[in-house]
């Protein structure tokens, strides 16, 4: 099996980590993730008001090369995900906005495109069962928070990849990994995300409360699919260890724990490059 | 917080433009509060998401306007969300950046923009914050 994969501007740079141990879960897993020939940054941000057309060009420049591999793409950023699915949806059931997109960037796109993120390809198309029947390194106790955010879940009627309100797609692959899943009350709630440019302040305050929520039920690691998310978890720990909170939480792509479980070589997981580094708690627990 | 209302402030210019912008209706909200009861940033704002309906349903421009509201938002679609009437206040506060944006106001100035930011950042921080805050 292979499906067509849009990596994005943020894992072909700073989160490399996610990127490589995707693809080399999905060998071990039994098939490829195949990037796609040409691919341009989405935009980073679902345009909210809909006089706003031009936003959609560069996520349709995206669907558009990906529609010529194929009928699926798959990505694995949050954000990425978010705005390519509904970037297709607003191509495809809206006919005005379908012919300025397709005249502006001089294509012919109608929206039959079908955008899935990583964690659907390992829940619909390979099987959460197949995944936890090729583990070789069980995960087993370690203490995870799954931490979904904002663009994976919402708005539901548009993403739909699970209940906008306790989901349970994260945990279920990390239970098939081994781990024991936390639940606590901010795994849905923002990290404070672009307002990382110009109010630390506040990222911090976000970041810290699902840091602390996690914390407080007893996580030991929290795991994303978001290069923002993942960046303002670690980096808020820094300002909250200058007070009273140095809470030394690895914040981990789910990737990397597949590709741990997988029995993937560790060189190419990327664990060396997150502040904080899982591999010591790994090694006391015989993992 | 005295308002003071009138007939222009009621049908003004500005609030039509919010509405044309965003494509919701203000009207459509009654003021449950399950937005700024569940937005993760109203703790920092001048005044929270269901204020900001409020007082743009008022037609107060200028208090909306000064408000630091429409810059905090971070678009987590929480309000949306939960929402009983489909009301998107985060499409409001949006269209209220947007209109400042669209006249080449620019909220954050790139070159005072932390050099550790830009160079440790990852690119969708980068690129979102430039569509968010400059024009």
């Amino acid at each position: 099996m292979k499906i067509a994969y849009y990596p994005g501007c943020t894992l072909n740079t700073v989160a490399k980590g996610f990127d490589t141990s995707a693809r080399e879960s999905a060998v071990l897993l039994g098939f490829e993730l195949k990037e796609l020939n040409q691919w341009n940054c989405c935009g980073a941000a679902f345009p909210l008001t809909p006089d706003n057309v031009i936003g959609l060009t560069a996520p349709t420049k995206v669907l558009v090369n990906a529609r010529k591999e194929g009928d699926t793409v798959t990505t694995l950023c949050s954000v990425c995900y978010n705005v390519l699915k509904r970037t297709n949806k607003v191509v495809r059931d809206d006919k005005e906005k379908r012919g300025v997109v397709n005249s502006f960037i001089e294509e012919e796109y109608d929206g039959g495109l079908n955008v899935i993120h990583f964690l659907e390809v390992l829940r619909d198309k390979v099987g959460f069962e197949k995944v936890k029947g090729a583990v070789k390194r069980s995960l087993k106790g370690v203490k995870a928070g799954a931490y979904y955010g904002c663009m994976l879940l919402r708005p539901f009627e548009d993403i739909g990849i699970d209940k906008a309100e306790g989901p349970t797609i994260f945990e279920d692959l990390l239970k098939a990994l081994g781990c024991e899943t936390v639940e606590f009350p901010n795994k849905i709630e923002c990290c404070g995300a672009h307002l990382a440019m110009g109010n630390e302040a506040v990222v911090t305050k976000l970041s810290g409360n699902v840091l602390n929520s996690a914390k407080n039920r007893g996580a030991e690691i929290i795991v994303t699919s978001c290069p923002l998310c993942q960046y303002n978890l670690e980096n808020s720990q820094k300002k909250l260890a200058e007070g009273s909170g140095n809470l030394q939480m690895p914040i981990l792509y789910f990737t990397q724990l597949l590709g741990l479980a997988l029995g993937q070589d560790e060189g190419s997981l990327g664990l060396e490059k997150n502040l904080f580094d899982v591999r010591p708690m790994l090694k006391v627990r015989g993992i | 917080m005295q308002i003071k209302l009138t007939k222009e402030n009621l049908h003004s210019e500005f609030v039509k433009l919010i509405e044309r912008i965003s494509g919701e209706e203000l009207a459509n909200c009654y003021q449950c509060g399950n937005c700024t009861g569940g937005c993760p940033v109203s703790y920092a704002m001048d005044f929270g998401p269901r204020e900001i309906i409020r007082l743009l349903q008022l037609g107060q421009e200028d208090t909306v306007k000064n408000s630091n509201s429409m810059w905090l938002c971070v678009g987590c679609l929480q309000c949306y969300c939960r929402c009983p009437k489909g009301v998107s206040a985060a499409k409001i506060l949006e269209a209220l950046r947007q209109i400042t944006l669209r006249k080449g106001e620019d909220h954050e100035q790139i070159k005072e923009i932390p050099f550790p930011f830009m160079k440790n950042a990852p690119q969708q921080a980068i690129v979102c914050g430039f569509r968010k805050f400059v024009s």
